[in-house]
């Protein structure tokens, strides 16, 4: 039976909490650094959901976001490439949709049960920016879930699964809109929220023959703890135990990541036989019911919701928060010439080193180096070389240097020379630290980022950061 | 190998001051520095058969500098190699003098860097690439070798400051005495320590002006030198040495010390028979484009031992009044640092010096100067020597 094979999300380091002036809302939420966005956090999910996988064996990549930065322009062949993942998959981004992953995930089981790919790795990242001061300031996270479906290993497996479309104008962000707007609160939660959720999870409850009780754990998207709250009980769940309100809790509503982070979660503490139920929510509603193998078993080198959520660093300003969401034009440190655009080709031909982070190692001296050389940077040799992927390997900081002048939302701008693991050395750039921590010798693993955006070309890389705390 | 040494001689030299030159172009600067040189050789526009012209980011072609002065149609190569730009347009006009190309030539570095309207340095002009490379201006390039030297050497922030404060302050004492140099102001220990932070952990005074300027030479051979003057200056050596990115690819790269640096001297140390330069030479013109690169060039140019800097520093070695003056003129730190005139305006002073004729800064009798110019990336430098001596 088709299921997932596989699972892992990504939770960003930085929150918006208590401790941070000029931010009064009562809960927590994780919050993008400034070089995050849906595609990275995307990539980050994937990543760990990746753990232990072989990326050769994967045949596809579904993308599921309502903040995906570009109008035009698919996501989904970009964050494959970062994953390293094969050139001949099939890609597909399901944007616009809050619904967008379950559509995803559907969708993946649909082809690897008709047999057209062997395993789809279904990745759901979100990253919107709601209008300061606004009521869904208060709750918006970013975060993301990834998961692998297939028909072997599987670790959950899919019983039923039922959809209902429901038009109602209950969010929107049109061309042009910088942040999402809804309506009526009463309306849309009478109205557009509660009934199709519902229906779906009854009627996918009836076709797998199990009762409410029976679940273990249920996934739930639900804007805000209120109305996940109010949801379960509709349902006739008991809150205590059926439905975790972490995610909320400690991360926000991540949109179109929200259920399916919720599903890692529940998936994190499963034991074996157990029944899982999502339940997803845009325009109508998702209902997937889950059993669980005996194959659901801790991956030490997965981090997931619980381990992301095991480190955090809360922003002391919310003005920071707002300059890194570009919401506070501030003057720049030092005057200096404005960026340059990239060259489409330049980044064309550098994928291999820029985007799957591959350098060479030298067959001759065994030398790995870092970026692709023709000329061996140790033994000279010319040209024989075997590809080598650095985007896996950890690192440690040989030195640095804090920028308090150069181009960047969030000074100082960290640069650092790194010697990986096995061998190779960079210069890199350092993001999501704690400066007073910074010194030679720290561990430090890499990450997909955000460098900067230039004539409407999202550019990215890979900077190094403190390991994680997990 | 035959080598430069002794081959070719400085005959006129110019400079002029360095600064925010808000009415003056590049052109001027150029013409202001070479009619110094041509005044102090007593050599007209029309003598010269052939021009070099060093500059960064402040024009290309050859007919940058046969515009201003309108030379009439001699060759004329523009050079760039970053901040020894003015150094290497030098060597390569000492090389066609030596080879009996020609007899007289002119060599003129010149920046405008003031005019960008930018601080610091501006790009690097129309250089297209995917713009992933991390932004690594120049205090951060020489910050990295700081947080290292620091660390490798156990040196507490504090301590490490205190030692690159005092260079600093001992550049800023000798710019003091510098009619042309860019600044003219004494600064203490406890200011340049409290400095506000560029590139941590280099504040504003552990890094070099960014001037306007332009400096120029005239170079004859050297059995051509005494009919133009007595007191002319003579090439001992040139060294240059390029490096290929080994610090940001080979983990064997030390950050505390620039072997670019060791390989410059020592071909420049070797074609000037110089064996012991902290004895044998009386003044160096350093590229202190920060106080670190000041302190590592100590131990790459072999006045200090390794890891001796700090100690030497601290025995004030390279004060005016010391064994060996170091930056006599306030170096890039206080003179300023126009890329292109730079590695000109070293020679300037070593040439001043050798000639006795460096006022307040005049050292006793000195034979041998050296200049030296470091510039790009760490692992990627050009590094340049030049060894000059006094006609005997």
């Amino acid at each position: 039976m088709a299921g997932i094979v596989s699972f892992g999300a990504y939770v960003p380091w930085h929150r918006l909490g208590k401790e941070t002036a000029g931010w009064s809302a009562a809960g927590e939420k994780a919050i993008a650094n400034c070089d995050e966005d849906s595609i990275t956090l995307a990539v980050a999910a994937a990543l760990d959901c990746l753990q232990g996988v072989d990326r050769k064996k994967v045949d596809g990549l579904f993308f599921a976001s309502t903040s995906s930065p570009y109008r035009e322009k698919d996501a989904a062949p970009l964050i494959a490439t970062a994953c390293d993942l094969r050139e001949d998959i099939r890609t597909a981004d399901f944007t616009g949709s809050l619904r967008g992953a379950t559509t995803a995930l559907l969708s993946a089981l649909d082809a690897v049960k008709a047999g057209s790919a062997r395993s789809i790795l279904v990745v759901a990242a979100e990253t919107r920016t709601p209008q300061p001061r606004s009521d869904l300031e208060t709750t918006l996270g970013d975060g993301a879930a990834a998961f692998l479906v297939g028909t072997e290993g599987v670790v959950a497996e899919v019983e039923a699964a039922f959809s209902v479309a429901h038009e109602i104008q209950d969010m929107w962000r049109s061309e042009g809109d910088p942040f999402v707007r809804t309506g009526e609160d009463r309306f849309v939660v009478d109205e557009g929220y509660f009934p199709p959720l519902v229906a779906a999870s009854q009627e996918a409850l009836k076709r797998a023959g199990v009762a409410t009780k029976d679940l273990a754990r249920v996934a739930i998207y639900a804007a805000d703890a209120r109305r996940l709250t109010e949801m379960a009980r509709r349902l006739g769940l008991d809150e205590k135990t059926q439905v975790s309100g972490t995610v909320l809790q400690q991360v926000g509503n991540t949109g179109a990541a929200l259920a399916p982070m919720m599903l890692v979660s529940a998936l994190e503490e499963a034991a074996p036989g157990q029944r899982l139920m999502v339940l997803n929510y845009g325009q109508g509603a998702d209902a997937l019911i889950l059993r669980t193998t005996k194959a659901v078993s801790p991956n030490p080198s997965r981090r997931g919701v619980k381990g992301h959520l095991a480190s955090k660093r809360v922003l002391p300003d919310y003005q920071q928060y707002l300059r890194w969401r570009g919401l506070l034009d501030v003057a720049p440190a030092a005057r200096r010439p404005p960026l340059q655009v990239p060259s489409a080709s330049a980044m064309y031909r550098e994928q291999e080193q820029n985007i799957r982070f591959y350098g060479v190692k030298c067959r001759r001296c065994g030398t790995p180096q870092y970026p692709i050389q023709r000329v061996c940077c140790v033994c000279r040799t010319k040209d024989e070389f075997d590809p080598y992927r650095f985007s896996d390997k950890r690192a440690n900081l040989f030195t640095y240097s804090m920028d308090y002048l150069g181009p960047t939302p969030d000074p100082p701008l960290v640069l650092s020379i790194i010697d990986f693991d096995g061998g190779g050395r960079t210069l890199i750039q350092m993001t999501d630290r704690d400066i007073s921590k910074v010194k030679p010798g720290i561990p430090l693993e890499l990450s997909f980022r955000l460098l900067h955006v230039v004539e409407g070309i999202h550019n990215y890389y890979w900077k190094c950061l403190p390991v994680r705390a997990a | 190998m035959q080598g430069i040494r002794d081959r070719v001689a400085i005959v006129g030299m110019g400079c002029t001051k360095f600064g925010e030159h808000w009415d003056k172009s590049a052109n001027d600067l150029i013409v202001d520095a070479v009619y110094e040189a041509f005044g102090d050789a007593g050599v007209s526009p029309s003598d010269i058969q052939a021009a070099w012209i060093g500059t960064n980011t402040s024009g290309r072609r050859g007919s940058m500098l046969t515009y201003p002065l309108k030379l009439d149609y001699i060759p004329v190569t523009r050079v760039e190699n970053a901040c020894a730009t003015g150094t290497d347009a030098f060597r390569n006009a000492c090389y066609a003098v030596a080879a009996g190309i020609y007899d007289l030539v002119l060599v003129c570095g010149v920046e405008k860097l003031k005019d960008s309207g930018y601080s610091g340095l501006p790009l690097s002009p129309e250089v297209v690439t995917s713009q992933v490379d991390p932004p690594c201006p120049a205090p951060v390039q020489f910050a990295l070798a700081a947080t290292r030297y620091f660390h490798h050497y156990g040196l507490s922030f504090e301590e490490g400051k205190r030692i690159l404060a005092k260079i600093a302050v001992k550049n800023h004492h000798n710019g003091t005495m510098s009619p042309k140099a860019h600044f003219h102001r004494e600064i203490t220990v406890e200011q340049a320590m409290k400095a506000p932070m560029v590139a941590w952990p280099l504040g504003l005074f552990d890094c070099c002006g960014v001037s306007d300027g332009s400096a120029a030479a005239i170079i004859t051979r050297a059995e051509m030198a005494p009919s133009f003057r007595k007191d002319y200056v003579l090439v001992k050596g040139l060294g240059v040495a390029c490096g290929s990115r080994e610090a940001q690819t080979r983990s064997d790269y030390d950050f505390v010390h620039f072997e670019e640096n060791v390989r410059a001297a020592r071909a420049a140390y070797r074609e000037a028979g110089i064996e012991n330069p902290r004895k044998e030479i009386a003044v160096a013109e350093v590229h202190d484009c920060f106080t670190i690169t000041e302190l590592i060039i100590y131990e790459d140019l072999g006045f200090s031992p390794r890891g001796g800097g700090p100690a030497d520093v601290d025995a004030g070695t390279f004060a005016l009044e010391g064994e060996l003056a170091v930056n006599s003129d306030g170096g890039l730190k206080c003179f300023g640092h126009p890329i292109g005139a730079s590695g000109i305006r070293m020679m300037y002073e070593v040439y001043k010096q050798l000639q006795g004729k460096a006022d307040k800064r005049q050292l006793k009798d000195p034979r041998i100067g050296i200049t030296h110019n470091l510039g790009g990336n760490p692992g990627w430098f050009t590094s340049a020597v030049s060894v000059l001596g006094r006609a005997e």
